[in-house]
């Protein structure tokens, strides 16, 4: 959150709520979950940590927040940095994996109801974020967004679909060698 | 003796093979599809799921086990009294789409109702209708070659309606399409979803959880989990504030490891 304020800021300097109507934009329905006060916590913090910096505005007597933000120096280069930074947000599966595992092991639950259970999960995760894309009034680039999520979901259940089979599998035979 | 049922199966069964190569690709099935439900049906390829929905439409003959279509018993039923029970109740969907090439999208939708023995100024009213209603309005005189796959897969749900069907079977029907002629399809079945209509869409593309409100997982021939899913009345055509807070809820995962 910190690198994204600091990066819309890169542009110009701009209000609070700017900020916060660029960034929903830009995320479309997804953006409907999003804290209004976030943007503010995050600002000040970003003013504390000597990245930002800020002055009352004149003329708008109709908004409550006057103070126009900027980027300093660090900041800027802070956004440099970000920018040129490579990562990407893990999905971890890992934790799931050694679920079914240490389930399998002690017999504490049949492996593929879990996988059943997680895949009613993520069904509707899917149907919510498919659900919002198929509505015309969604923006282009904030559908994009939309499609990125369901296109992990989709490599999810098949993932699970994988996950299944083996389980399965494993099952027959453990019970063939019993 | 089905009350509301569209569709309705006790113990159906289809097998192939015999002896040591025998398989059940239906393996005692039980379901009941109340009128204006949106069904998906969903498994890996060889689960059996086209098989049902053949046995369902009455496309293939179960080796076991009855089916009925509102009130008929359409398993022991005639060759004869079936293909015009078909043609007058059930509109059929594939992944190919199945359009003649030589006729025009408009054509390709009229030609149920002109075998039915329709007058063809009733016939190409209705088709006209149709085509309006899937968005192809402007492309009724084009063969399906001048036709991108989404177009040519609305023609056919436009003709899987003419005939007014209590039920549309939908065998992957997104299978052969890109991500946006696959959300033109999902918009599609949505309206027509939402107008009242039967559906059932067997499908290993999950996005069509999006348009169904019951889904059910098949695997080995049976069902392995049938769920409902809550909302899908609600949600109607355009989605509420619900969805896009789930959706949300969604995205939350996939930026999960940034935080």
């Amino acid at each position: 959150m910190q690198d994204v304020v600091l990066a819309m800021l890169a542009k110009e300097p701009a209000h609070g709520y700017e900020l916060r109507s660029r960034m929903r934009g830009a995320l479309g329905p997804l953006g409907d979950a999003m804290n209004a006060g976030q943007i503010y916590v995050t600002l000040t913090r970003l003013t504390k940590a000597g990245l930002v910096t800020s002055e009352r505005a004149e003329g708008l007597p109709d908004r409550p927040d006057r103070r126009v933000y900027a980027l300093t120096p660090a900041g800027q280069q802070r956004v440099a940095a970000w920018l040129t930074e490579v990562n990407w947000p893990k999905s971890d599966l890992t934790e799931f994996h050694l679920k079914l595992v240490a389930a399998a092991a002690a017999r504490l639950a049949d492996p593929v109801d879990l996988v059943d259970a997680q895949r009613r999960e993520v069904l509707r995760r899917l149907r919510d974020a498919q659900r919002a894309a198929l509505d015309h009034s969604v923006d282009p680039v904030a559908g994009l967004l939309l499609e990125g999520v369901v296109l992990r979901l989709r490599a999810d259940l098949e993932w699970l679909e994988a996950c299944e089979r083996m389980w399965t599998e494993r099952d027959r035979t453990g019970r063939a060698s019993a | 003796m089905t009350g509301s049922m569209v569709l309705r199966t006790r113990g159906l069964t289809r097998q192939y093979g015999r002896d040591s190569g025998l398989v059940r690709a239906v393996d005692e099935i039980d379901l009941d599809v109340p009128a204006g439900q949106a069904l998906a049906i969903m498994g890996p390829s060889g689960c059996g799921k086209s098989t049902l929905l053949h046995l369902l439409g009455g496309l293939q003959r179960p080796t076991d086990g009855q089916v009925w279509l509102a009130d008929h018993r359409i398993d022991t039923m005639s060759e004869r009294a079936l293909a015009r029970l078909r043609r007058d109740s059930v509109g059929f969907v594939f992944q190919s789409f199945h359009l003649m090439d030589e006729l025009t999208a408009v054509e390709n939708v009229e030609l149920a109702a002109l075998l039915a023995g329709q007058s063809p100024r009733r016939a190409r009213k209705r088709a006209m209708y149709l085509l309006d209603r899937v968005g192809l309005a402007d492309r009724a005189r084009h063969l399906p070659a001048e036709l991108s796959g989404g177009q040519r897969q609305r023609v056919a749900i436009a003709r899987a309606l003419s005939n007014d069907p209590l039920v549309v079977l939908a065998d992957e029907p997104t299978g052969n399409l890109d991500s946006a002629a696959t959300v033109e399809v999902l918009r599609l079945f949505d309206e027509i979803r939402a107008a009242g209509q039967t559906l059932v869409v067997v499908t290993h593309d999950a996005r069509i959880a999006a348009v169904a409100d019951r889904m059910i997982s098949m695997r080995d021939g049976a069902f392995a989990d049938d769920s409902p899913l809550a909302g899908a009345g609600m949600a109607g055509t355009g989605s509420g504030r619900g969805s896009g807070t789930a959706a949300g809820a969604a995205a939350g995962t996939v930026y999960g490891g940034r935080r």
